[in-house]
């Protein structure tokens, strides 16, 4: 199998790939959770199942008119009688008094209902939780630029954390066309992504460090395609284990850690790709590149020093 | 089998003994968000009389903390966050929503004269217990502090016939018409219902607030939603963990076996060091734990890639297991580290139930390299040594 042969077709899948989630990014914009935004989080328990419409239509009747909760989200949690609802009364979370006025006019139109859960967040934090996030995000690429280039070198942290800046666009591009909710969690995801992602990249650049060492007539393409298989079956294995764990969440470990099953399931596919086909390929065109340029100063260098028949060397 | 070995499966099993004790004995410190419970992050601000410094701050904390020893929480988180902030966690707190109500209100009592004038304040009060007044309505019987009570015989003496208005944080409880002259003792009526006269009691003895906070962020959960949560991640967990044993089985066999035992000892002294260090289990944390097992075998896997290959170059089983664990480790070891750098990162800038992922995750990190580079050598050693040869065609060179 020739991967690195194939390198232009890659880098142009995953560019493809990035600019989608760019557009999506830019054009759907992300359903950012309420501690992020602000606002007010209810999570409801009515005593048989309810659609979102039932909710809707009682929280914007006449009763409630004052309050304008016109925009509020309500979601339906599979599998149970709850409800989701996200609201913001004129940018803020609703009062105690507004939560209680919404709780008996569902009584009143719906039935018995209890809140089991409820999130209040002024916009003043939800700034600091997305500003925090988005440190740590920068932290964690910066830190591992550092480790990478003092164990390595910085061609290689360089290409790995592309490869990471790939993984996280993607991810955040999925949730942005499947609208999914982005909150505190999601960004635990995403570092993690990014802390695996890093895992499977650096165990390649090991094998094209280590034959690099053992290297003989082959060429850098060659040498770096074998590298890649080498580590294939291990890449492959890896992935599988963790994703096996991650879809038994998904799948049965309810309804809070969904979408941060979700985030993981994309973000490692991605990762294992980037691994595989995308940073072993931007560390090889960086490195030949750089081998063609210094060729070109030392011929350069040579004919301004000796002209005529050029040294052997 | 080598003695050397024999010793080191000793020391294995003890220590799994001794994680089994551990995880039996001391209890798992589980996040709100798995007990039920509320966190809460309060804010002072400045009013026209009272400013909002270090002091104001410290003293409102002092009485938050009375008061939450009155709801009798067993073991709430109560910290400063910055200049202003107050943050309080208290997890596993019976009625949650009437916590954040009695920890976040002011409780400025007032008693004001026709014309308006302060009388005397909450903190003239010695005592306040809840009951109910001569018609069974419910209401707040208070004692005074000796200053108090001249400051409410002047008063009283100076208002017979006129009435004595009662606020609460600038709403008006009640206005009785005073009888007769009042000294050290006297009742709040007008308080609603039995419930809001026993918290109100309860914040009236605990003091007031120096400076208003205002609540920037608040979670409640109920507790039946932590148990659901419990239980379901239960269920996966044992799903993913047995797919993942099986996996390894398939894929690897004989050292796939020792892999899987590793990871039944990895989960042993994950949990057994997330109880010592009294670290707080959240939702995400138990994932990071369900994730981790996922990756936990990732070193194992390096590992025996590794061995397969050093066969195929030509090594003998012994030799090859030998430069393969030793080979992989570097590897191993890079690898890890920045997953580990990523675990801090979300320490440092998470909060709540996040912190608790990064807790386990890195735990988890740190554990599995143990586990898959010591004890799956020892277990494979001590296997292969029986028999070298017989058993080279185990590992699937």
């Amino acid at each position: 199998m020739n991967i690195i042969g194939k390198r232009r077709l890659f880098l142009a899948i995953s560019g493809i790939l990035v600019a989608c989630s760019l557009i999506a990014l830019l054009a759907r914009g992300l359903n950012l959770g309420v501690d992020f935004t602000g606002g007010s989080l209810l999570r409801l328990r009515f005593e048989r199942p309810v659609t979102a419409l039932e909710v809707s239509q009682a929280l914007t009747s006449s009763e409630l008119a004052d309050m304008e909760l016109r925009d509020a989200v309500v979601q339906p949690i599979s599998g149970t009688n709850d409800v989701q609802i996200r609201a913001q009364v004129a940018g803020r979370p609703l009062s105690d008094d507004q939560v209680g006025r919404v709780v008996s006019v569902l009584t009143q139109k719906i039935g018995k209902v209890s809140i089991i859960e409820s999130q209040m967040v002024e916009g003043v934090i939800g700034r600091e939780l997305l500003n925090r996030a988005l440190t740590a995000v920068l932290l964690s690429w910066i830190g591992i630029i550092i480790y990478v280039s003092v164990r390595f070198e910085l061609k290689f942290a360089v290409a790995s954390v592309l490869a990471l800046v790939h993984d996280t666009l993607i991810v955040l591009g999925a949730f942005a066309i499947l609208g999914r909710q982005v909150n505190s969690p999601f960004i635990a995801a995403v570092l993690t992504i990014i802390g695996y992602s890093i895992n499977d990249t650096i165990v390649i650049f090991d094998k094209i460090r280590e034959n690099l060492r053992l290297r003989k007539k082959e060429t850098l393409e060659e040498l770096t395609n074998k590298s890649i298989l080498q580590t294939m079956t291990r890449s492959l294995n890896t992935v599988i284990t963790t994703l096996l764990a991650v879809f038994a969440l998904y799948f049965f470990g309810g309804d809070t850690i969904k979408d941060f099953s979700l985030a993981l399931i994309i973000g490692l596919v991605a990762g294992t790709y980037s691994s595989i086909f995308i940073a072993s390929p931007i560390w090889l065109e960086w490195r030949m590149w750089e081998r063609a340029r210094q060729q070109r100063r030392i011929a350069a260098a040579s004919r301004a020093k000796q002209p005529g028949p050029a040294k052997a060397r | 089998m080598r003695s050397g070995t024999l010793w080191k499966l000793v020391g294995i099993a003890a220590l799994c003994v001794v994680c089994a004790v551990v995880i039996y004995k001391l209890p798992m410190n589980l996040g709100l968000d798995l007990r039920g419970g509320t966190r809460m992050v309060l804010e002072a601000r400045d009013t026209d009389t009272v400013k909002a410094d270090e002091d104001a701050v410290a003293r409102a904390k002092e009485v938050i903390e009375r008061r939450v020893n009155q709801l009798g929480v067993s073991e709430p988180a109560i910290y400063r966050q910055g200049a202003k902030r107050i943050v309080v966690e208290l997890a596993g707190v019976k009625d949650p929503q009437r916590a954040r109500e009695v920890i976040g209100r002011t409780a400025q009592l007032e008693f004001r004269d026709e014309q308006g004038n302060v009388i005397m304040t909450g903190s003239d009060l010695k005592n306040a217990t809840a009951g109910s007044d001569e018609y069974g309505r419910p209401a707040v019987h208070f004692e005074l502090t000796s200053e108090g009570a001249k400051k409410f015989e002047k008063a009283t003496r100076e208002n017979i016939g006129r009435p004595i208005s009662i606020y609460l944080d600038q709403e008006l409880l009640s206005s009785p018409v005073v009888q007769s002259v009042i000294r050290d003792k006297g009742q709040i009526t007008g308080i609603g219902s039995m419930d809001k006269a026993k918290d109100l009691s309860m914040m009236l003895r605990a003091g007031a607030l120096p400076v208003p906070l205002d609540l920037l962020h608040s979670e409640v959960l109920e507790p039946t939603l932590g148990q659901e949560s419990i239980d379901q991640s239960k269920v996966a967990a044992v799903i993913g963990a047995g797919l993942v044993v099986l996996f390894m089985l398939a894929v690897y066999r004989l050292p796939g076996i020792m892999a899987d035992i590793a990871l039944g000892v990895y989960g042993l002294i994950v949990l057994a060091a997330l109880a010592v260090i009294h670290a707080v289990l959240t939702l995400p944390g138990i994932a990071g734990l369900i994730l981790s097992v996922g990756m936990a075998v990732d070193a194992n896997v390096i590992i025996f890639e590794r061995i397969k290959e050093e066969m195929r170059g030509g090594k003998r089983l012994r030799a090859a297991i030998d430069a393969g664990f030793t080979r992989a480790f570097g590897c191993i070891l890079d690898s890890n580290v920045t997953t580990l750098i990523t675990a801090a990162v979300l320490y440092v800038y998470g909060t709540g139930a996040v912190r608790g992922f990064a807790v386990t995750l890195g735990l988890g990190i740190v554990a599995s390299m143990f586990t898959a580079i010591v004890v799956t050598r020892v277990l494979i050693t001590a296997v292969v040594d029986r028999n070298p040869e017989r058993y080279a065609r185990y590992f699937g060179a």
